[in-house]
């Protein structure tokens, strides 16, 4: 009886497992299942109500994708998104990075309520600040450039992302820097060739964060940009594929996952690097 | 090789005076040894020898050279941390290099230093190896290699043995000394574990709070301890003190034996001692007791060795005795050592 009990409970352990493994999966891969399958069904189908949503039942088309990329500037969009990005990124780590350092090595007790106030600048929210920041916008003459975009997101992502590479610094041992020192290298010398390679996991924890909350800001894109061909992905799509009441749920859907794949797959590609990033200093 | 010289080194961290007027000189090419239990400034003195921490006041002086304002690159010295301070992110063979690196040595040169550094520590085949993937007697050799590799004027060593296990200590001990020897450079060496300063030091420098309280070959701290201080912190069990009048008279556990046992033409103080509890230790007993009038009720160690086989019964007194020159005096105001009295 032992041997078979035993069995049992292996099997529903097995089970279990996977049944809350299938579970997450379902979860996390049914909206990309959802957009997909949306981008490629015909109109017709798609707003026939006794449909079954989840499965074709008219043959597929190319129809959506087609308006995507000819009849609005979705291309151009998605290039915008990436040059605002990659600059926003840079700006970040050139400033977060130094001011995380400082923060996490050079000062005393006021260094750390210096940290503090620098985080809760991430929490005065954009709706607060758009209406200000758009006469700054004006005054500097950079509205309707993605420039103003690439001055502006900064504000938000460099208080978090200077907070994280301070955790992070303050998790390395001093000393590694001092060995370093000793070893031939000025503090600078130090931080370039020992602190900033063992950071890598960090860094790359702000790019992918950076990056994210640069792709889904909405406010500011809205606010300062006007000309269709400035757009970010965020604004142009609700902007042109929205008129009026008629929503163009395919191409939606067609742009939605375009946008949204790479980051899903950045996130996965670094998923561990991106949770040692997020929880180093707090298992110390 | 070089002398290492504090002139007068303070260090206050605010109202905290963690080094208080240290003045000590190295011989060329000795095994100096910071002595002192934890707090008592010694770490902070050997990181302001190497330049980690800005002195308060004093000099540092590094070959006859005044270095104080120099960065701690510039001094010609190498330092072997308490953690080791591997580089994480490098492989053993690049850690060993990294000193070179930052010299400029040529690529060429590097590989054979490293490969002279590494033989020495016999860790030739750990090269390819990343430093989590060690254990702990072999961090400490590439922390040494590394040390080694740019031939330094000084080596700086802040307690590298005490993440060892104990078996491997005594092993690593004995290897640290003779490669000392070997190499002959000038070694300062922090630690607050007695056995180790003993069995490295050719000289120990005794430090508490922030004070150098004596500097001496082992056998002669050990020996003629300079205050209450260095007399109780050397040895295991420690010295004995016992009040007498305004002194403080000491004596070694071992010292204190059994009348029979002392030859019969030397000088002996006797003390009559209440016996409360033995101790084996295997290589020998340790007594705990209290001795009689004049000394009432002081408590006192003997520690005799495993050839005196008299049997001994808690509870009961006996006869014990000191050779006159083994007792040290101490000024009960001040702990220093005073000469000699009449009990």
């Amino acid at each position: 009886m032992a041997p078979s009990t035993e069995r049992a409970k292996q099997w529903s352990l097995r089970g279990m497992h996977f049944g809350i493994l299938a579970a997450f999966i379902a979860f996390s891969a049914f909206p990309f299942y959802w957009m997909l399958i949306t981008t490629f069904k015909q109109t017709r189908d798609l707003l026939n109500p006794d449909h079954n949503p989840f499965v074709f039942h008219d043959p597929p088309t190319l129809e959506h994708l087609r308006i995507l990329f000819m009849e609005t500037q979705f291309g151009q969009w998605l290039l915008n998104t990436v040059f605002v990005g990659v600059m926003v990124v840079g700006i970040t780590l050139m400033l977060a990075i130094p001011a995380g350092y400082s923060l996490a090595r050079l000062t005393g007790r006021m260094g750390e309520q210096l940290g503090i106030g620098i985080f809760l600048t991430y929490l005065v929210p954009p709706t607060v600040l758009f209406i200000p920041l758009s006469r700054v916008v004006a005054n500097l003459g950079l509205q309707d450039s993605l420039w103003s975009l690439v001055l502006v997101y900064p504000s938000f992502t460099v208080p978090f992302c200077t907070w994280l590479m301070m955790g992070f610094f303050k998790a390395i041992p001093r000393d590694l820097e001092e060995a370093a020192m000793i070893d031939g290298y000025s503090r600078i010398g130090a931080f370039f060739k020992v602190v900033i390679p063992i950071s890598v996991a960090g860094i790359l924890t702000v790019i992918i964060f950076t990056f994210t909350l640069v792709t889904q800001e909405f406010i500011y894109a809205l606010t300062f940009i006007t000309a269709a061909s400035n757009f970010t992905v965020s604004v142009g799509v609700p902007t042109f594929l929205v008129r009026g009441d008629v929503y163009f749920w395919g191409s939606l859907m067609g742009a939605c996952f375009i946008a949204s794949v790479p980051i899903a797959f950045l996130y996965n590609f670094f998923l561990d690097r991106f949770i040692a990033g997020f929880t180093v200093g707090a298992i110390k | 090789m070089a002398i290492v010289e504090a002139r007068n080194i303070r260090k206050y961290f605010g109202e905290v005076r963690a080094v208080d007027g240290v003045n000590l000189a190295t011989r060329e090419g000795e095994f100096l040894v910071l002595l002192g239990p934890s707090g008592c400034g010694k770490t902070t003195l050997l990181r302001m020898i190497a330049g980690l921490e800005k002195p308060s006041a004093g000099e540092i002086v590094i070959g006859a050279q005044v270095v104080n304002s120099l960065p701690p690159r510039a001094r010609k010295i190498a330092m072997v941390f308490q953690s080791y301070a591997l580089y994480p992110h490098m492989r053993v063979f690049n850690n060993i290099a990294f000193p070179l690196k930052a010299q400029g040595v040529p690529k060429k040169a590097r590989k054979e230093k490293v490969e002279w550094a590494a033989a020495m520590f016999g860790i030739e085949r750990l090269l390819d190896r990343k430093p989590r993937e060690l254990s702990g007697g072999e961090r400490q050799r590439v922390a040494l290699a590394r040390a080694l590799v740019r031939e330094p004027d000084v080596f700086l060593l802040d307690e590298p043995l005490s993440n060892l296990d104990a078996k491997l200590r005594t092993a690593a001990r004995y290897e640290l000394q003779q490669f000392q020897k070997r190499i002959g450079t000038t070694t300062i060496y922090v630690t607050h574990d007695q056995v180790e300063a003993m069995g490295l030091g050719d000289r120990i420098a005794v430090m508490n709070e922030g004070k150098l309280r004596q500097m001496g070959m082992p056998q002669e701290v050990y020996d003629e301890p300079a205050d209450t201080f260095v007399a109780s912190f050397l040895g295991s069990p420690p010295m004995n003190m016992v009040e007498r009048n305004n002194d403080i008279v000491g004596f070694r556990p071992e010292h204190l034996l059994p009348t029979e046992v002392h030859g019969t033409s030397e000088h002996l103080v006797t003390f009559q001692f209440h016996l409360s509890r033995v101790e084996h230790l295997g290589a020998g007993r340790l007594l705990y007791g209290l001795l009689g009038a004049p000394f009432a009720d002081q408590k006192v160690i003997a520690n005799l060795a495993s050839n005196v086989m008299i049997v001994f019964q808690p509870g009961m007194s006996y006869t014990f005795a000191v050779k006159t020159a083994n007792l040290k005096f101490f000024d009960r105001a001040t702990g220093l050592r005073i000469e000699p009295r009449p009990l």
